[in-house]
């Protein structure tokens, strides 16, 4: 068959436009390579949705932020997944740089971001008591926002895949050429797929496929950031998120509350050449946790860290998203260079790759899309009645696997059934944040396990991290042989 | 509202111990909460031997240990739920817990057990960097892994840190069949028993590096390799010490942090340095009526000092439900740890409250050889036992007499120390 859209990669760009796209009568599927959506560069960030006053005035990359920002409160009603407009702070805590601040809020008007307000030292440390003595005044942008990475990403994938976008996972691009009726041919480590138009959502390996058939080459460095995830005792340490002001590498390292009660600390920007790379290293731990106690005082990081890792941002050499078909490669649509603010923009990035779809292909819009996904439920914010309620009808929710997170079977078991469901510790973590409290999955990763034996059928020795190789135990133990 | 005279929330070893001593001391109305699906707690998969040696006077298993617990519980038919998890404590003792069966339901206590244990530090805090493969396992998950569902988490093993469950883990791994090649511990001592340490790594030919840490992680999907390094007294490997072992697992045995999230939202003092509440002679916390015993308090080095620490928390607890706080109205004697002595529990004393004995635990901050550990009275010393050897890995006690501390009526603090001579 051949498809009409085919999306290489299932990271946030690539499954908002999966969704964009799943409102005409097209048949579109995506392509990747990771054993679940949000597997590459869309699962290590800020978490943050931006208000926009960073990208250069007239660019896309601040036209599609601002858009995309405003496009969040309806999209993640839609899509039942939470958001919530902390602000955000530009910090000086030098008074000769006071100046740049004031550049950065006239940006900001320029591009459309609302709300802007420049505040000084004794407004700032009024409305955020943690701030280093230093900090002398601020930019504040309260449509600044925070958001689950995962949850926007996966939200965006089910909902597509509800409308009949077909995703095939493990399913890794190699090549493509386009042949003489006009038909891309893209050959996988799964057999060859065919389209009228592809979309190149790859990510840091985007430069990978618009070099194969663009004659204007293009760059993507990785951009490596390293990051620490502090206990929920520490979420309440500020409020708002918590930004240096900008260097020529990017925004600095943040200190921001997570949506989900954390605090985050980072990134660092370290450019390597390794496009798998997404190791840690103490270099870069240091220099993070150097950085991040600029801004505030007495940062607790050490003891109160429960995590760290990396990601690696796709860095395009002009530092601005490559969007559009190549001429010399018709139906080839780029959708490349997709860093910060990529989570923000991934909405209006959706929209406006589909758009260019859309003029290409002209379908004609679905009659039964529904773009709105039931989230999987949170019972901690229910009443005890309401609990009760549910834990009658279905007892799994009265089963708490994850300790740290309160995380109940019923959750889990959503999470494992629903489309696109999780087949792997880390999917059914990233869907439900179960192994992702304090304890980092000590306890409820054999429970988690059983689960998806029972539920899924995989055997216990095959049941992995997040797919490939990442295998957790591998085989059985003497006595574990001899109960078969 | 359903009540209780005595909730005990948990029911492992100090749960049990406590219901136990409850119910002997003469209070009917028990009931023991326990998350897992089986009482017993986290004794249950330390199928090794070694328990029970002082409460027993016998080498049991873990769940041999258990069991005798448990059969006193069943005998005396005291109640306890399963799979049932406590969501909140507050501050007037309402207990809210959820299950498949009862859904959410709270339940007023007349005095409160906190025996919740402890879990282990995971990578994160201890800021390793690298990758994040599988392959990387707290200690006591991999032991979950192997004794209970009949996994091996690996074949090739690199151990990170010398607490007990890594010591045992290292031992268990090699019986299954596989090679674990290195014990690497970033003190310059082991943070486990000597006996573990002889039992468990010389007996098998593993070597320990003390002062050695993990500074890279390999592999991206499954663990690869593991480069550790010598560390300076800044704690700061020292560049050119690095060793690479080639394995698929790193066990990580770094400590165990009380897990008092429960109690704190119960508005719970807690020490900074046990991460435990902060308790009197009688293991009462902060909030009048609630007890605290087990790892949940500090963490312990033997099962059998658990049990002896929740049999007093139980009939503390019993004796509150019958009689309430009977607080003398004296200011409590305060506990000083220092020199050596790095916390102390009980953390204060009431005379009046107290039996004829008191046993006060702590632990010591650095390995003393032929050293002293020396009680003072206010400014006068009462106290000096010497010591061969002290380590941080195992608990230390002295036992003070009621008949001694009336002779000092106007005591206001007690210090611990360690001296050379």
């Amino acid at each position: 068959m051949t498809y009409d859209c085919i999306i290489i990669g299932a990271g946030v760009s690539g499954s908002a436009t999966a969704r964009e796209l799943s409102k005409y009568d097209l048949n579109v599927c995506v392509l990747e390579k990771g054993e679940d959506v949000c597997s590459g560069t869309s699962k290590a960030n800020s978490a943050i949705v931006h208000a926009g006053f960073d990208a250069a005035e007239g660019s896309l990359m601040a036209k599609l932020n601002v858009e995309g920002n405003q496009m969040m409160d309806e999209l993640c009603a839609d899509l039942e997944i939470p958001f919530k407009r902390n602000g955000s702070l530009v910090v000086c805590i030098h008074e000769e740089e006071k100046g740049g601040l004031k550049e950065l809020y006239d940006r900001g008007i320029a591009n459309g971001v609302k709300d802007l307000k420049l505040l000084d030292k004794e407004e700032l440390h009024k409305m955020e008591p943690n701030l280093a003595d230093e900090a002398c005044a601020a930019l504040y942008a309260p449509t600044g926002g925070i958001i689950c990475p995962f949850m926007l990403n996966i939200a965006m994938a089910e909902n597509a895949a509800d409308n009949g976008v077909d995703f095939f996972f493990n399913t890794e691009a190699e090549t493509l050429k386009r042949d003489d009726d006009g038909i891309w041919h893209i050959r996988t480590n799964n057999g060859e797929y065919k389209t009228k138009y592809v979309i190149n959502a790859a990510g840091v390996y985007s430069d990978k496929f618009h070099n194969m058939v663009a004659d204007k080459k293009i760059h993507i460095t990785p951009r490596r950031g390293d990051y620490c995830l502090l206990d929920k005792e520490m979420g309440g340490f500020v409020s708002k998120t918590i930004f240096p002001q900008p260097t020529k590498l990017g925004k600095g390292v943040l200190v921001s509350p997570t949506i989900h009660g954390n605090l985050i600390v980072g990134p660092t920007a370290i450019d390597i050449e390794d496009k798998e790379a997404t190791a840690t290293t103490a270099a870069g731990i240091n220099d993070l946790i150097a950085k991040a106690g600029m801004h505030v005082n007495n940062l607790p990081v050490g003891r109160k860290v429960i995590t760290s890792f990396a990601g690696l941002r796709a860095h395009e050499d002009n530092h601005e998203f490559v969007i559009g078909e190549v001429k010399e490669a018709p139906g080839f649509i780029d959708c490349a260079g997709i860093e910060s603010p990529g989570l923000t923009s991934s909405p209006a990035i959706g929209k406006m790759v589909a758009g260019i779809v859309c003029d290409l292909a002209k379908p004609s819009k679905k009659a039964n899309w529904n773009g709105k996904r039931k989230g999987i439920l949170n019972p901690s914010e229910m009443t005890i009645e309401e609990r009760n309620e549910l834990i009658k009808k279905n007892p799994a929710y009265g089963q708490i696997i994850c300790r740290c997170e309160s995380i109940s079977e019923g959750e889990i078991l959503d999470a494992i059934h629903r489309t696109l469901g999780a087949r792997s510790l880390d999917g059914v973590k990233r869907r439900t944040r179960a192994g992702m409290g304090r304890c980092q999955a000590g306890f409820c990763s054999p429970r988690v396990m059983e689960i998806i034996n029972r539920e899924l059928g995989i055997p216990m020795e095959k049941i992995t991290k997040s797919g490939g190789k990442s295998v957790i135990a591998p085989e059985r133990s003497k006595a574990g042989k001899g109960d078969e | 509202m359903l009540s209780y005279d005595i909730v005990i929330v948990g029911g492992g070893p100090a749960g049990l111990a406590a219901a136990v001593a409850a119910r002997e001391a003469g209070t009917e109305s028990i009931l023991i909460l326990e998350r897992d699906h089986e009482l017993g707690g986290i004794l249950n998969q330390c199928i090794h031997n070694g328990f029970g040696l002082h409460t027993f006077k016998e080498e049991l298993t873990g769940p041999e240990y258990a069991y005798r617990f448990m059969k006193q519980v069943y005998d005396m038919k005291i109640e306890y739920k399963l799979n049932t998890m406590v969501m909140d404590i507050s501050a007037d003792r309402v207990v809210t817990t959820m299950n498949k069966t009862d859904g959410m339901n709270q339940i007023k206590a007349g005095a409160v057990v906190l025996a919740m244990g402890c879990r282990e530090r995971p990578r994160g805090a201890l800021n390793i960097p690298g990758y994040r493969p599988a392959g990387i396992f707290s200690a006591g998950t991999a032991q979950r892994l192997v004794n209970m569902e009949g996994y091996m988490p690996g074949r090739e093993v690199v151990i990170l840190g010398s607490g007990d469950i890594g010591l045992i883990m290292a031992r268990r791994m090699t019986l299954e069949g596989a090679k674990v090649k290195v014990v690497a511990e970033l003190m310059p001592y082991s943070g486990g028993l000597k006996r573990n340490i002889v039992q468990c790594l010389d007996d098998f030919g593993i070597p320990l590096k003390l002062s050695h840490t993990v500074v890279d992680i390999e592999g991206k999907e499954r663990v690869s390799a593991v480069t550790i390094a010598e560390v300076g007294p800044d704690m700061k490997p020292i560049p050119g010490t690095e060793e690479r072992y080639t394995c698929d697992t790193l066990l990580l045995s770094c400590g165990l942090i009380p897990e008092n999230e429960l109690s704190k939202s119960a508005g719970v003092e807690l020490s900074p340095v046990t991460s435990g509440p902060v308790v009197n002679e009688s293991l009462e916390t902060s909030i009048p009526g609630v007890f605290a015993c087990g790892n949940v308090l500090h963490v312990h080095d033997l099962v059998d000092f658990v049990s002896e620490e929740a049999k007093r928390a139980g009939e503390n607890a019993s004796k509150y439900v019958k009689e309430g706080s009977k607080k003398s109205g004296r200011e409590p004697i305060k506990f000083v740890a220092t020199e050596g002595a790095r916390y102390t529990v009980p953390s204060t004393l009431d005379v009046d409250r107290m039996d004829d004995l008191l046993t006060v635990r702590f632990r010591v901050g650095a390995v003393y050889q032929d050293s002293y550990v020396s009680v003072y009275f206010d400014n006068e010393r009462i106290m000096h036992n010497k010591k061969r050897i002290m380590a941080p890995g195992e608990m230390e006690q002295v036992i003070l007499q009621k008949k001694k501390l009336a002779e000092y009526p106007d005591l206001k603090t007690i210090t611990i120390k360690i001296e050379k001579d």
